[in-house]
């Protein structure tokens, strides 16, 4: 059974709501209930044969060809399956997403793995701002799976996270890991500025010095035994992460934010 | 049934349901896992007065363990999961949170969980830190060392305890020779312990006492100074004997690890004073795991 590919014909005039198109909604569709299923674009309904060219037969792996970034909710609430995008996509991909794998070639828009639950999301460009962070007013972001960005991400970053992973192999913006309650931000590239702003626990784990607001104190330079198994549970990621000889554990742990509960942690490779 | 001429009863061993976990201690030296993993097996030799049967499983190499540390892999064995739980938690903390650079992972990953560092954590005081990976949960607690890392739990599975098998030798030192060369061989087997000290018991006991307060008391036929003063189950030749106890997570890993172990004593046969092979046999009052020794050196 070959992956159901939906080629985009030509980019859509105004911003488009994939959310109907995932592995669970699709799962007992015929092709052509499929291309008959309609999605909000703007004020209009576009239907999916419209806008995409339809081939192949599995539901349960979607790829996305000639993706553009004004395709919004790709993936959302995904709870099986595999979705492929090759190109950009666009504002909250992955959204309150639940398991199964998502990759992207290109880059994607803001709220990325917004309030995401579980699963994997793979960008192999960059992400907008609000990268697995809650939506406005909400206090849970994302609550587990992990997120891998090989390009650099925009601000506020893990804002509001509760759990789970999110590495970034490039830079990441200013805000990075604001409000986090728990979880792991991993940098391998420079942060902004207000890293880890108002965190109350969690971990940030830094490949380079940032630039600390006075909130932050310092705890000494440790060897930490959990970074090992940390670094371990990368392995089998398709990043510079799995590499053996981007891993330590010895770092500089700096404790914050202690505007906050202070619990949370800066760790930065020594 | 004769091996090298060593006898071996038509009896059974006679063994009885257990609850077991497998604990992984790590450190930064083989030395210091050890001196933790020993701390914590320590006084785990009889459940009837210990709580528990423990002891070392194996020394494990750094490429098998959660940290890529040396470490050892011990093993706990109790009457039931609550008794279980409670020993583990008393023994992880008293001697392994305390004992130098180590760290405490899971050793079973199916079964029940039960708490190995979820309730250590508290040690903390409130500096302790969770660490969620790869689905299992990790507790980071604050120590004059550094830190402690422990799993939040362990995996406790239905288990089986009391297979054992008796030397009968011509002398003291023959029993604990051969004895010895079983325990070097037994060792290598996985999921069994031989909780006894060294792995060998002297006090080998049987079910029931004159004194209605004990449970068990000294198993009298096979006592070699009372031959002439009791119901003897030795030949006039037989000065010494020693049994090996094990507890094992599965019927076959017993049946394994006692035809090894009596294997390695008939090896040294007849002529270095090792006459008979027995087994403690209760008369089906111990327990529902028979374990016959001929059958399984067939």
């Amino acid at each position: 059974m070959s992956a159901l590919t939906l080629t985009l014909k030509q980019q859509p005039t105004q911003r488009v709501d994939m959310s109907p198109l995932v592995c669970q909604h699709l799962a007992e569709l015929s092709l052509s209930e499929i291309g008959a299923l309609v999605l909000q674009s703007g004020k209009s309904l576009l239907r999916v044969n419209e806008l995409f060219s339809i081939e192949g037969s599995d539901t349960q792996d979607i790829i996305i060809n000639n993706s553009v970034d004004t395709l919004d909710f790709i993936g959302k609430d995904l709870e099986s399956g595999r979705i492929t995008v090759n190109g950009d996509a666009g504002a909250y991909l992955a959204f309150g997403m639940k398991a199964g794998d998502i990759k992207v070639s290109g880059n994607v828009g803001l709220y990325a793995a917004c309030e995401m639950k579980k699963g994997y999301l793979e960008v192999s460009g960059n992400a907008g701002d609000f990268l697995g962070a809650a939506l406005p007013g909400n206090k849970m972001g994302m609550k587990g799976g992990t997120i891998l960005v090989k390009g650099n991400v925009g601000e506020r970053a893990g804002d509001h996270m509760r759990r789970g992973n999110i590495l970034i192999e490039g830079n990441a913006g200013d805000y990075c890991g604001s409000r986090m309650t728990a979880g792991t931000i991993a940098v391998m590239g420079q942060t902004g500025r207000y890293l880890g702003y108002a965190m109350r626990r969690g971990t940030l784990l830094l490949w380079n010095q940032p630039n600390l607001s006075a909130s932050f104190n310092d705890c000494g330079a440790h060897t930490l035994s959990f970074l090992p198994i940390l670094f371990a549970s990368f392995k089998t990621l398709n990043s510079r992460f799995a590499d053996a000889s981007e891993a330590f554990n010895r770092v500089q742990r700096y404790a914050g934010d202690m505007s906050e509960m202070g619990q949370g942690e800066v760790l930065v490779k020594l | 049934m004769i091996i090298n001429g060593v006898s071996i009863d038509a009896t059974f061993a006679e063994a009885f349901p257990m609850k077991a976990t497998r604990a992984i201690i790590t450190a930064q030296n083989e030395k210091w896992a050890m001196i933790s993993a020993q701390a914590m097996t320590g006084f785990a030799t009889s459940v009837i007065a210990c709580g528990c049967e423990g002891a070392i499983e194996r020394v494990l190499d750094p490429s098998e363990t959660p940290d890529g540390r040396p470490g050892v892999a011990i093993m706990i064995f109790a009457m039931g999961g609550k008794g279980l739980a409670k020993q583990l938690e008393t023994r992880a903390g008293q001697c392994v949170l305390t004992s130098p650079t180590s760290a405490l992972f899971s050793g079973i990953e199916g079964g029940i969980r039960i708490p190995l560092g979820k309730n250590l954590r508290y040690f903390g005081d409130g500096f302790q830190v969770s660490k969620q990976i790869s689905g299992k949960r990790y507790w980071r607690i604050p120590v004059m060392d550094g830190e402690f890392l422990a799993e939040a739990t362990t995996g406790q599975v239905d288990a089986i305890g009391g297979g054992n098998f008796l030397v009968l030798a011509e002398s003291q030192p023959q029993a604990l020779a051969a004895c010895e060369a079983a325990i070097e061989e037994m060792r290598k087997i996985p999921n069994v312990i031989m909780p006894f000290p060294g792995g060998v018991v002297r006090s080998g006991s049987k079910v029931g006492s004159k004194y209605k307060t004990l449970g068990a008391s000294t198993n009298d036929a096979f006592c070699p100074t009372l031959k002439g003063m009791t119901k003897t189950d030795l030949s006039p030749e037989i000065e010494s004997v020693m049994e090996i106890v094990i507890d094992g997570l599965t019927k076959e890993d017993i049946d394994k690890v006692m035809r090894v172990g009596i294997q390695a004593v008939c090896d040294l046969g007849a002529k270095n004073g090792i006459k008979r092979i027995s087994a403690g046999n209760y008369g089906g009052k111990l327990g529902p795991f028979h374990f016959h020794l001929q059958e399984i050196m067939a």
